[in-house]
Parts: structure tokens; C-alpha cells; sequence
């Protein structure tokens, strides 16, 4: 036992205690930025995976991005996936262990741009998996550019002048798009801002692992997020940002819950 | 002896693939390598062995669902065909990086870009030499029978996770599309989960028990020092595989005054050159490099002080032509002939230009 | 023994299949076989070859630049293949369609109506299987028992009640084998 968790233990008496951290998530700092939505979501999956004792069955797939490094925090196994190709390396993996938990943790660059034909391909599928999707409209890692999902008229490093439908296109609503596939089972969009958004998100990605136990299709999170360095915002600012701006373009709340469709709808006459 | 079969080489490619107990397949729809898929889905493998059999979206998606599997510690394998495999590069590239075992057939054709359906061998260079990034190799098989195309997936598998690297089988249209005789393994069962925990229990991805650390498949590496010592792993591996893995084959050699080097079914047209010339009384042998990497340098340096020359065969530009110049060092000559674009050559047209190279 | 053959026409005609029940009655008589078909992306209508290979030892190259037999079912493929027959080996060709007969004269050259013979038994689809009997009765490479054989292991069960239809076509093949032209040397 460390000598700061005995001295928390002494000020924190178990009959006090209203949370304590998942052993699944381990003591490593993590490199995100203060203010990225990142860990809260990590600790959520952590928290769920804990919660539903599935540690031993569960496979994570890492993406492309600032989540890169996703296997070093949670205790689970884990693998890294190329840029953009976490649905196929996590349908190889479900499709040959289908009793074995898998998902998928993607960020709007890897999972809305490079990974757009996976990512679709795998929900049209029905892939028994789980699809967490943080979409902070802008490109972390690499610093700042411009992502599918940035707004008309903001700015990043690689739209200095703000974004420009002219030139850019469209911020890319592909949760209403992934919506639409006959394999999703559950889609849904969720924030991480406040307690009670936490709340919310997590009750969401519980739902999503149970629906994978019922092999029901894909379960879809998007989890609309901040990157204050990004945004060159504090934190707090950038909740207000987000609150203000991604929210009427990326509105909360579920868009699919009934189950992959009935094959019979799209069946030939014969 | 096996059951014995007439068959193309596709089709075995994919029998045997079930009957050595894979795993899974992967792949997406290309010429001239269709069958496989198609035979795969017409055997149904999942409702006896188990297999999984899918058709991706993409190569691209193929290779990705490989290397996820692969990092399972299952035997898995993909197929494409030329523009295919320059696709999967990128997959090929993370999968070396990541040391896992699995098996990837190219059945080749004529390129460059779209190309020709018809045969070729003009990706020896990507085969050998990388194709994806970074500094890596493939375990490299040339089959130039249907029998080859066979038995190269059961040694595809046990090198693969000897090594824990990915195999190539090089086919080309002509292996692809040939039918012959074939003497068939019986069926092995898929390893149960009690041996993939003894064979890959160390690394692979199965889900993390409490009394072991995760596992993680990566081929990313933050730190130079520990990156370097990566690759210097991966080098020592690859020098491994040099010593102790090459395979080729020798055909009337012995009393050779020239000798034809060629793999695939280039080898499969020069043994019927062999047999013209000899005809005449041109002393004429074949080298046939079974494995591309490691390659067979040492056979060709013996020979190099006993020989006038040496002509490379090739579906291609001349690419093996290269390493043949390396492991001949200069000691004789060394002459190139082929055809591009998914033409053939035929026996009669390699024994003529034997005979232009070396008339003086 | 080595009998190499090129067998050329329409897709459509049953080249490709025909080669295959050759292979597959090599096979039966515990022959060393090779099939190599032209493939390409035409399905149907297109021109098809197959090179198929017999022989009692091991088959080096499955690409050949001449044949002892030649099977010809079209004009372009006679075009194409008249000049890579052997000298003193075989050409086969069904007449129907043909505008410029074969010319070479060290060559057997025989010739079967297989086309007209096919429409005659009421059935259109026996037309490769009257060809091969010729093929056969010219060049007794494979005995009609293993031909039996063959059909069985290269036809679907599902068409195995077509065997005596194929077996009648052969024989009327071997029946109507018309002598165009020998030479001296054959092989």
C-alpha cells in the first residue's frame, strides 16, 4: 500500500465512502489534456466492465488518435488498431470469439473520416459489438485540424478562417447516418459535461454491453465531447462552447433502440 | 495417402485451408482468386469445423479483421490478388509490426495499377522486399503446383506461428486457374482454447484472467530506444528464418552449363526448357527458390563459380534478376528474361533467349 | 506417353468442360493430368481454350507453344492454332462456321460435324461430347470405361442421369470421324 493511499484511508473512512475508483482503471496519469472528455469516458467503460464482472471476457480495440494510447489505462486486453480500421479489427476478433465481449473506441477522425467503410460496414452488418464514439469535432492528436464533424465557421489549424462549406463540406451527422443501417441495434448520443450527463452516458454504454450479450446488432455511443487545447478554450469554457454551439448541430439523446431489423423486410420475392 | 483430387489451385487453397483447421477467412472479391471465397462459402466450414468465413467490404478491411483474429491467437488467413494486396499493405505492415502469425495468398496479375487479370509475377519486389512501410519481411512461398498451393497453407500456418510473422504465398493467375492432382491432408481439428493458451497463451488476446497482466497488440513504440530494439528483434528473427528456412529446389544442376532460376509457374515453363535444350545438348539446369524470403543465395553463390551464367525467368521486369546478381556477387554472368503485362512466356520462347544471352 | 492438347472455341460451347472430363478420365486411368483454361472477362460468346495435358509421367510446363492434338470449334481459334499443332500431330476440327479450312500439309488433319450431329440427336448440349468421341476414336488415349468414370467425377450428381445421353454423343462422334488428310509421321 502507497503512503498516499494510507494517509486517504485515514481521512476517508469506509463508513464515508461514496465512490471508489474501479480497480480497472489503473494509477497511471493519464496524457490527456485537463478538460478532455476522454478520461471521464474511459472510466465509465472501466466502471461498466467492473459492474458486469466481464473483465476476463472483454477485448478492447484502440484507435488512431489522442485514445491511442486507451490500453494503458484500463486492465483489460487490448488491441491497436490502424488508423480508421477498429470495426473490422473488432469484427475479426467478435467473429472468432463470439462469446467474448468486444468493443470499439474510435475518436471523429478515425471512426467518421479514414474509417468511414468500416465503421458503416460493420454496423450494416450487425456486428454483435460495441462502438464508443467521442466526436469533439476537431483533430487532437496531430494537432488541431480540421475533423468530419467541425462546424461551419470553426476554427482549426487547417481551417484558419473557419470552416468553409465551399471548400469543406459539411460537418458529417454520421450517428443519423449510422441510424439508418438495418444492423444497428442501439444508437444513441450522449455528453459527459456535468454529474448528471455522466450519469446518463453511463446507464448508455451499460445498455450497450448488455445488448451485445443479447446479440441483437450493433450498439452505438457517441458521446458529443470537449478538446479544450484544440478549441484554445479552458475547460470551462469549452463546455460552454459545446453546450452551445454541438449541441443543436449534435442533439443528445437516443436515435435507434429496437434491435437490428428483420432480415424478412429486404428479402427477395423468389 | 491422402484423398486424392482433381483440383484448381484456388479451389485447394480453400479445402485446404479447412481440413489444416483454420480459424477464419477474411477476404473481398478479385480476379483472378474469386474461387477461393466461393469455394470456402459453397464448403460452409462453420457448420462442421467451425471456420469463419467473411466476405469484408474492402481489402482493406480484410487484412484488419486478420490482424484482430490474428491477435486472438487464431489461425487466420486472407486472399487477394495484386491491386488487392497493395490494399492490404498498410495491414501487412502493422500485422509484422505486431508479430502476428497469419497467412495471406496473392495470387497475382499483371500490373501496374488495374492492370491485366492475366497472369504475372511483377509484385516479387513488394513480396520480398516490404510494400507496406517500415523495415519488415514476409515469410514468402512460391507454389508452382496445385499440390504447392496445398501443402502451402498447412506450412504457411506452422511458419506463421513459428515466427509469429505473417506468410505470403505468391501464386500467380496460372497456379491459380491450373488443375491437377492433388493428394489431400486429412482433417485436423481447430485448436481448442487449452492449446491456443499453450501456444500464443503468452500474448494473445483472449480476455484477460486476474492472474495475468493484459495483453495488448501493438506495433506503436513512443520510446526510439525501445522501437529500435523492436526491429532489431524482428532483424534477428528474419536472420533466423535465413538460416534455417530456405527452400528451393534443384533440377539437373549437377553437370549444368547454364542454369535457369525461376519460381511459380515460371519454374513449372523452364523445366520444359530444360528438357528442350538438353534435347539439343545444351547443358541446361533450374534453380527453383521455393521460399522468395529467405531466399536461396547460398545454392546460387555455389553455383556462380561452376556455371557460364545464369537467366532469371520472371512474369515481370526482371526483380528476382537482383538478388540473383547479390548472391552471384559478380562471379558469372547473370542475364534476365520475361514477359509483362500478363503475357506467358512459352518453353521454346525462354530457350531462345538462353540462347541470344550467351551466344559469345 | 504425353498427349498434349488444346481444345478452342465459343464460350458456351463446353470447351472448358470437355477438357474437364478429358482430365478427369486421365485421372481415372492413373494418369498425371493438367487443366490450364484462357480466362478473361467474357461469360459467354466470348473465344475459350484449355489446355489439357495427359501423360504417364510428371507434367512440366502447363504452358505449351505447340500440341500434338488440336480441337478447333471456331474460326478464330483455327486462325490462331492451326500453326502450333506439331508437325505430323492432329488437328480436329467441327466444319460449321469455318470459312478458311486448315492448309498445312504436315498435319493429320480429320474432321466431325458435331454441330449438325448435335442438333440431329435433338439436344445441342451433346455438341462437346460428339467432338471428344471423335477425338478419341482419332486418338485412343483414354479407354471409354475410364471416360465412364470421368463423366461420373466431373459431373454434379444432381446431372449424373445425363451419363447415357453423354455416352451416346461420344459414340456417334466415334462414328462419324472424318479423315481429311494423313501424313507419314504420326506420333
Amino acid at each position: 500500500m502507497s503512503v498516499l493511499t494510507e494517509r486517504i484511508n485515514q481521512i476517508i473512512k469506509p463508513e464515508n465512502l461514496v465512490y471508489a475508483k474501479t480497480p480497472l482503471l489503473n494509477d497511471d496519469a493519464m496524457h490527456y489534456c485537463p478538460g478532455c472528455s476522454h478520461g471521464v469516458v474511459h472510466r465509465l467503460i472501466a466502471e461498466v466492465i467492473e459492474e458486469m464482472g466481464i473483465q476476463e471476457q472483454t477485448i478492447g480495440v484502440s484507435p488512431v488518435g489522442c485514445a491511442v494510447f486507451a490500453y494503458n489505462y484500463i486492465d483489460i486486453d487490448w488491441a491497436e488498431a490502424a488508423h480508421g480500421r477498429a470495426p473490422a479489427v473488432a469484427t475479426g476478433i467478435k467473429r472468432v470469439m463470439p462469446e467474448k465481449y468486444v468493443f470499439s473506441y474510435q475518436g471523429d477522425g478515425d471512426l467518421a473520416a479514414i474509417g468511414t467503410a468500416e465503421t458503416l460496414h460493420a454496423i450494416n452488418r450487425g456486428e454483435n459489438i460495441v462502438m464508443i464514439f467521442i466526436n469533439n469535432a476537431i483533430y487532437g492528436m496531430t494537432g488541431g485540424q480540421m475533423a468530419p464533424t467541425t462546424l461551419i465557421g470553426q476554427i482549426t489549424a487547417t481551417t484558419p478562417f473557419g470552416r468553409n462549406a465551399d471548400l469543406n463540406g459539411y460537418p458529417l451527422k454520421i450517428t443519423e447516418l449510422i441510424a439508418q443501417l438495418p444492423g444497428a441495434a442501439y444508437v444513441t448520443r450522449q455528453s459527459v459535461q456535468t454529474p448528471a450527463a455522466v450519469r446518463k452516458a453511463k446507464k448508455a454504454i451499460r445498455k450497450a454491453f448488455e445488448i451485445q450479450a443479447k446479440k441483437i446488432g450493433t450498439a452505438f455511443v457517441e458521446v458529443v465531447s470537449t478538446c479544450s487545447s484544440g478549441w484554445k478554450l479552458t475547460p470551462v469554457a469549452s463546455n460552454k462552447w459545446m453546450e452551445d454551439n454541438m449541441f443543436p448541430q449534435y442533439p443528445l439523446g437516443d436515435l435507434k433502440d429496437s434491435g437490428r431489423a428483420d432480415a424478412d423486410l429486404y428479402r427477395i420475392k423468389g | 495417402m491422402g484423398e486424392l483430387r482433381l483440383m484448381k489451385g484456388n479451389e485447394v487453397i480453400a479445402e485446404a485451408a479447412i481440413r489444416c483447421g483454420c480459424d477464419g477467412y477474411f477476404g473481398y472479391p478479385i480476379t483472378p482468386q474469386s474461387e477461393i471465397m466461393e469455394t470456402l462459402m459453397t464448403l460452409r466450414p462453420w457448420e462442421d469445423s467451425g471456420m469463419v468465413v467473411l466476405q469484408a467490404e474492402s481489402e482493406i478491411a480484410s487484412i484488419h479483421m486478420v490482424y484482430g483474429a490474428a491477435g486472438a491467437g487464431k489461425r487466420v488467413m486472407t486472399s487477394s490478388s495484386s491491386p488487392g494486396i497493395s490494399l492490404m499493405a498498410e495491414g501487412i505492415s502493422y500485422m509484422a509490426g505486431a508479430e502476428l502469425p497469419c497467412v495471406i495468398v496473392n495470387v497475382q496479375r499483371g500490373g501496374p495499377g488495374l492492370g491485366t487479370i492475366q497472369p504475372s509475377q511483377a509484385d516479387y519486389n513488394q513480396a520480398t522486399k516490404g510494400g507496406g512501410h517500415g523495415d519488415y519481411s514476409l515469410f514468402v512461398l512460391a507454389p508452382a503446383s496445385v499440390q504447392e498451393m496445398h501443402d502451402f497453407v498447412i506450412l504457411g500456418f506452422e511458419m506463421a506461428f513459428k515466427y509469429r510473422n505473417p506468410v505470403m504465398i505468391l501464386a500467380d493467375g496460372v497456379i491459380g486457374q491450373l488443375m491437377e492432382k492433388v493428394e489431400l491432408i486429412d482433417h485436423r481439428p481447430r485448436w481448442t482454447n487449452e492449446q491456443i493458451l499453450e501456444i500464443s497463451g503468452e500474448w494473445a488476446t483472449y480476455g484477460k484472467s486476474q492472474n495475468r497482466k493484459k495483453h495488448i497488440i501493438t506495433s506503436l513504440e513512443m520510446d526510439s530506444n525501445t522501437m529500435e530494439q523492436n526491429n532489431l528483434r524482428l532483424q534477428a528473427k528474419y536472420e533466423r528464418m535465413k538460416e534455417v528456412e530456405v527452400r528451393y529446389e534443384a533440377i539437373e544442376c549437377d553437370d549444368a552449363d547454364y542454369i535457369l532460376v525461376a519460381f511459380g509457374s515460371a519454374a513449372r515453363i523452364c523445366q520444359k526448357t530444360v528438357q528442350i535444350a538438353r534435347q539439343k545438348g545444351v547443358k541446361v539446369g533450374l534453380i527453383r527458390p521455393i521460399t522468395l524470403f529467405p531466399f536461396p543465395e547460398k545454392i546460387i553463390a555455389q553455383y556462380a563459380s561452376k556455371v557460364k551464367g545464369f537467366l532469371s525467368v520472371e512474369f515481370n521486369a526482371g526483380q528476382m534478376v537482383n538478388d540473383i546478381r547479390l548472391a552471384v556477387n559478380g562471379n558469372t554472368k547473370v542475364a534476365y528474361f520475361g514477359r509483362m503485362g500478363g503475357i506467358v512466356p512459352t518453353p521454346d520462347e525462354v530457350e531462345i533467349a538462353l540462347h541470344q544471352r550467351f551466344k559469345n | 506417353m504425353t498427349e498434349e492438347i488444346i481444345i478452342a472455341g465459343f464460350g458456351g460451347q463446353g470447351v472448358l468442360s470437355m477438357g474437364k472430363i478429358l482430365a478427369y478420365s486421365g485421372v481415372m486411368q492413373d494418369q498425371e493430368v493438367a487443366w490450364f483454361p484462357s480466362y478473361g472477362p467474357e461469360m459467354r460468346g466470348g473465344t475459350a481454350n484449355v489446355t489439357v495435358i495427359l501423360s504417364d509421367e510428371r507434367i512440366s510446363s502447363p504452358i505449351l507453344h505447340e500440341f500434338d492434338t488440336a480441337i478447333i470449334l471456331n474460326q478464330q481459334s483455327m486462325t490462331k492454332f492451326e500453326s502450333r499443332v506439331k508437325p505430323g500431330g492432329m488437328l480436329i476440327y467441327d466444319p460449321n462456321g469455318i470459312i478458311h479450312h486448315p492448309t498445312r500439309k504436315d498435319i493429320n488433319i480429320l474432321k466431325v460435324e458435331g454441330s449438325r450431329l448435335a442438333v440431329e440427336m435433338g439436344n445441342p448440349l451433346t455438341f462437346n461430347m460428339i467432338v471428344l468421341g471423335a477425338f478419341l476414336k482419332a486418338k485412343p488415349v483414354i479407354k471409354l470405361e475410364n471416360v465412364k468414370k470421368g463423366l461420373e467425377k466431373s459431373l454434379p450428381e444432381r446431372h449424373h442421369k445425363l451419363i447415357p445421353l453423354n455416352l451416346a454423343a461420344i459414340e456417334i462422334g466415334q462414328e462419324n470421324l472424318v479423315v481429311v488428310q494423313e501424313v507419314e509421321v504420326g506420333n
